[in-house]
């Protein structure tokens, strides 16, 4: 082989390029021709795969990727610890959290902690869910909404208020004291079904 | 000089692997040599072994003699012909190991999301490196109450704990505050306070930063970020002249903590809870983001940089102007005000002293202190440490810190020369010379040192006549060395840079006019003022009396002074240009003000008491605040002077560029001590000093750290207290013709002619209530 020399200056000449010929396939005959349109043809016959969105919508797979939703025990407060492992686990950086001590006249979550600031920025994540396997208390999860275009960056920043599940029967809206009688690891065992009215403190 | 010791070297065998190591040397130092990790919990090298964990067992043979189980390589010394089996080459040992840390975590709560220790925890790392992944336990792990306040800043989570003991040694052992002990026996031994009595100690962050768990947490960094979120820049300490090495950890712009670094020849590792936990001062005040220039009405109104420059240029251009920068600058910016005065203003009428300050110290800094190197390294050596005027653990803790450890290894003799025998000097064992407020130097000229001594002075020295003069004839007749420790952290490097009326930078005296040659090649000027400047209180005295009608001010508490009442008016008289982060007593009376850097927000070095230089960069890189130096020289450039110090690396280079003065130094005129006063039954001599945590400007926003302050008590002596009828407890009004303050009795070790009483703490401001702080004869009553 001989010895390839540098360029001397960034100039190429193309007529010493050596071009090389790529093999072309040769003629597919009539009948690859009609294999072809066979294709088009029995389509006519099949109905149409096009859905008239967004007047018609088709829902997803049940596991399908869309929006977190931060979820809530069955008394209202909040899933969310503020420990941050998802922010740790999001390949994106697409979350941020902020941690706060819950106090007896201020209680948003069982246990000594709760997430004060919860973002998720949407221009940023790519849905791998990492962040829902991280999650030490299941309160992060994916629902399967996924309209989530708008027009502007901040729009696409969701706050806590964003993502908070909705408050379903026999739910409080915290801040508002533990189950009487039970401490967090009863929260995390399921043994809370619904809120107790003297937890309605307001 | 320097002495190499001699120290015998040990060979033994780790792993298959060589290594010499000095007598004594314990096998899990040993095996660092070598790159090989034992995992470990309970120990750390500056706390005596305990072996507490257990956690870091190596199988060893000594002359082909095995022990029969593994052992704790933390407590065992290096022998020759040793050998040692780590887990890496040892089944056994890695068995031994994993089943400790197997034992470690049954009890241990799966708190890891919540637990501030998450991301950084040696129990988390090494059971992930030297566990097993799996338990054996199905039974219900023991619980505790949690957590458990055991001050207002640090919280304690007794189930997360693995009993190390490393907080309890530290605080035994370093900070000689035994408040914290483990209780019980088996399964439910625990760390506990004392009943009733708080950790109220300086230096319990330290446990906090050492807890290999997270056991011990900060209430003030509680929940507030995990490791990965914080970008950490080294630092140093800006609250006094110890001059820690510290790291910052910033998250979003916003400082989150800070923790002790590690620098053997300074601070080791520790640090103090002041420079710990007082950092909220930076955004909790108020702080200026406009230069505020004040109307023809007379009112302060928001102005643009270069309105405000050229007000402040035309003011101190047109009057006689002087200088005040307060004891907090940075070494740059010191020097920076110090140029300032001399190039731009043409005067020496300079002073970094915000505080009680007299001539003789003045003259006793140039004389003695300026240039000169005493270190912590000399404590280490000395045969006796005089301490005057200077309280260690209140006023430099880091200097009592290495006093107690001396005093702890090798039994380093201590004197105090005070009025009242102080908690600190108490913990060092320390020989009290008993002398009333005012009489220092009739005790000081009799004490016995040796050229091994180290005299170590604080500020309060200036507050009584005569006493630097006998520390410097002491010094002089004894050979002993000076070491002169102010309170706050730029006063040696503001010093150095000549920020003061009898000095230029480098130590070159005014008075000398090959100095001032040197100083004038520097900086290319032709001349410079040849007369030394004005003290501050002279300085205020001369607004007073028309001589100066401009004043610069950058950093000044005008409270802490002399005569706070002169200074104040004196602020309302001149003409004021006041360089400040936040609103103050200076900024309301002054005509332009300039809003410049915090401490976070910019680079720069201070000069500790050694004169050691503790250079640290900007830990938050998003602000637009400039230095004082950078506004100082916008100023000058306005004024039509050249300071050329845009930068701090220019002004550095400028300082470096300086070279230390070898020609003479000044001498010090010898003062007299003050005779003492003749006192009636009611009446005392004050005397007083500022606690470590007190109302501080840097210590706003901090209300836990706050919490841990020492009771604001005034103290008199047992045989006046009996005459007076004083228990403990009883509140006695001190009183003078400015004001008076009402403080809860203590009956303790203090002069018969003396009160003692906190000078800046809640309940307890003296400059301010009663317009005197030491040696003032004020009266005292029971209520």
């Amino acid at each position: 082989m001989a010895e390839i020399e540098p360029l001397k200056n960034n100039d190429v000449d193309l007529k010493k390029v050596e071009f090389t010929q790529v093999d072309q396939p040769g003629s597919v005959g009539l009948f690859g021709h009609m294999k072809g349109f066979w294709v088009t043809f029995s389509t006519i016959f099949k109905r149409p795969e096009t859905v008239e969105y967004p007047e018609v919508k088709v829902p997803t797979q049940e596991r399908f990727h869309g929006r977190h939703q931060l979820n809530r025990h069955p008394d209202g407060l909040e899933k969310c610890i503020g420990c941050e492992l998802c922010a740790w686990a999001c390949p994106a950086d697409a979350i941020y959290v902020e941690g706060a001590d819950n106090t007896e006249e201020h209680r948003m979550s069982p246990g000594e902690r709760y997430g004060k600031v919860y973002q998720i920025n949407y221009l940023r994540c790519v849905f791998c869910g990492l962040c829902i396997e991280a999650c030490p208390t299941r309160a992060l999860t994916m629902i399967n909404e996924y309209e989530l275009a708008d027009d502007s960056r901040e729009k696409l920043i969701f706050e806590k208020d964003d993502l908070l599940g909705p408050l379903r029967a026999g739910m409080l809206m915290p801040p508002h004291p533990m189950y009487p009688g039970m401490d967090d690891k009863n929260y995390y065992r399921g043994e809370v079904t619904e809120a107790h009215p003297s937890q309605d403190v307001k | 000089m320097s002495t190499t010791e001699i120290v015998d070297m040990i060979t033994v065998v780790i792993d298959g692997f060589e290594v010499s190591v000095p007598k004594g040397t314990l096998i899990i130092r040993a095996a660092e040599q070598l790159g090989i990790q034992i995992p470990r919990f309970c120990d750390h090298p500056l706390l005596d072994p305990v072996g507490a964990c257990r956690q870091c067992l190596v199988d060893i043979e000594i002359n082909g003699h095995a022990f029969a189980k593994p052992q704790a390589s933390c407590t065992i010394p290096v022998e020759p012909g040793m050998i040692v089996k780590t887990q890496l080459t040892s089944v056994v040992a890695d068995k031994a190991q994993k089943g400790v840390m197997e034992l470690l975590l049954i009890n241990h709560p799966l708190d890891c999301p919540v637990c501030d220790k998450g991301g950084e925890c040696p129990l988390q790392n090494q059971a992930m490196s030297n566990g097993q992944g799996q338990t054996r336990f199905e039974g219900t792990k023991r619980t505790f109450e949690k957590p458990v306040n055991i001050s207002s800043q640090v919280l304690l989570d007794r189930e997360r704990c693995i009993l190390c003991a490393r907080c309890t040694r530290f605080s035994d052992q370093i900070a000689s505050d035994p408040f914290i002990t483990l209780n019980e026996r088996g399964a439910l031994q625990q760390v506990g306070i004392y009943e009733k009595v708080p950790f109220k100690s300086y230096f319990s962050g330290n446990s906090v930063q050492i807890c290999p768990v997270g056991a011990l947490t900060g209430a003030s960094y509680r929940f507030r970020a995990r490791p990965f979120d914080l970008v950490s820049t080294p630092s140093a300490c800006e609250h006094c002249a110890s001059g820690c090495d510290m790291r910052t950890d910033v998250r979003r712009g916003k400082t989150l903590r800070r923790l002790a670094g590690d620098d053997p020849t300074v601070n080791e590792e520790w640090n103090c809870d002041k420079g710990r936990w007082a950092f909220k001062y930076i955004t909790a005040i108020d702080r200026l983001t406009h230069p505020l220039v004040r109307n023809d009405a007379g009112v302060l109104v928001e102005a643009s940089w270069p309105e405000a420059l050229a007000a402040a240029a035309k003011g101190l251009k047109e009057n006689t102007s002087a200088v005040l920068v307060g004891g907090r600058a940075t070494y740059e910016d010191a020097y920076g005000y110090s140029k300032f005065a001399r190039v731009a203003l043409g005067t020496n009428d300079i002073d970094f002293r915000s505080r009680l300050s007299s001539d003789e110290e003045r003259e006793f800094l140039a004389a003695h202190v300026v240039g000169s190197s005493t270190t912590y390294r000399d404590i280490d050596r000395a045969d006796h440490v005089l301490l005057v005027g200077f309280e260690p653990e209140e006023e430099s803790p880091i200097v009592f810190l290495r006093l107690n450890k001396q005093f702890r290894k090798r039994a380093l003799k201590v004197t105090a020369v005070a009025s009242k025998l102080s908690i600190g000097v108490d913990k060092l064992k320390g020989e009290f010379v008993k002398v009333a407020p005012g009489q220092e130097a009739a005790a000081i000229a009799k004490a016995a040192l040796t050229s091994q001594s180290i005299i170590l002075v604080g500020e309060r020295a200036s507050e009584s006549a005569g006493a630097l003069t006998a520390i410097a004839a002491l010094a002089d007749s004894t050979g002993a060395k000076i070491a002169w420790i102010p309170r706050r952290a730029g006063e040696r490097g503001a010093l150095e840079a000549g920020a003061i009326g009898n000095l230029l930078p480098g130590g070159r005296p005014v008075a000398d006019a090959a100095a001032r040659v040197d100083i004038a090649a520097l900086w290319g000027t032709s001349t410079l003022p040849s007369s030394n400047g004005r003290s501050s209180d002279e300085i205020i005295a001369a607004v007073h009396s028309g001589d100066i009608a401009a004043l610069l001010v950058g950093g000044v508490d005008p409270l802490d002074g002399n005569n706070s009442a002169a200074a104040l008016a004196a602020l309302e008289r001149a003409f004021v240009v006041c360089l400040e982060i936040a609103p103050s007593e200076v900024t309301m009376r002054a005509n332009v003000v300039l809003p410049v850097a915090a401490i976070t927000e910019k680079s720069g070095s201070f000069l500790n008491w050694e004169g050691r230089a503790r250079s640290f960069d900007a830990a938050v890189d998003e602000s637009l605040n400039r230095s004082d130096l950078r506004i100082l020289s916008m100023i000058a450039q306005e004024m039509g002077a050249a300071l050329n110090l845009g930068t701090v690396r220019a002004a550095a280079k400028e300082i470096a560029s300086l070279g230390p003065w070898d020609g003479a130094r000044v001498s010090m005129k010898a003062v007299s001590a003050a005779k003492a006063p003749a006192l009636k039954a009611d009446q005392f001599i004050l005397n007083s000093w500022r606690r470590l945590l007190d109302l501080g400007t840097l210590q706003k926003g901090e209300e836990n750290l706050a919490g841990t302050a020492r009771q604001t008590i005034a103290v008199i002596s047992p045989s006046r207290a009996q005459v007076m009828g004083v228990t403990d407890g009883d509140l006695l009004k001190i009183s003078t013709a400015q004001g008076s303050v009402t403080l809860a009795a203590l009956v303790e070790d203090i002069h018969d002619d003396a009160v003692w009483a906190p000078r800046n703490s809640r309940g307890s401001q003296l400059l301010v209530n009663l317009g005197v702080g030491h040696g003032a004869v004020v009266t005292v009553v029971k209520l």
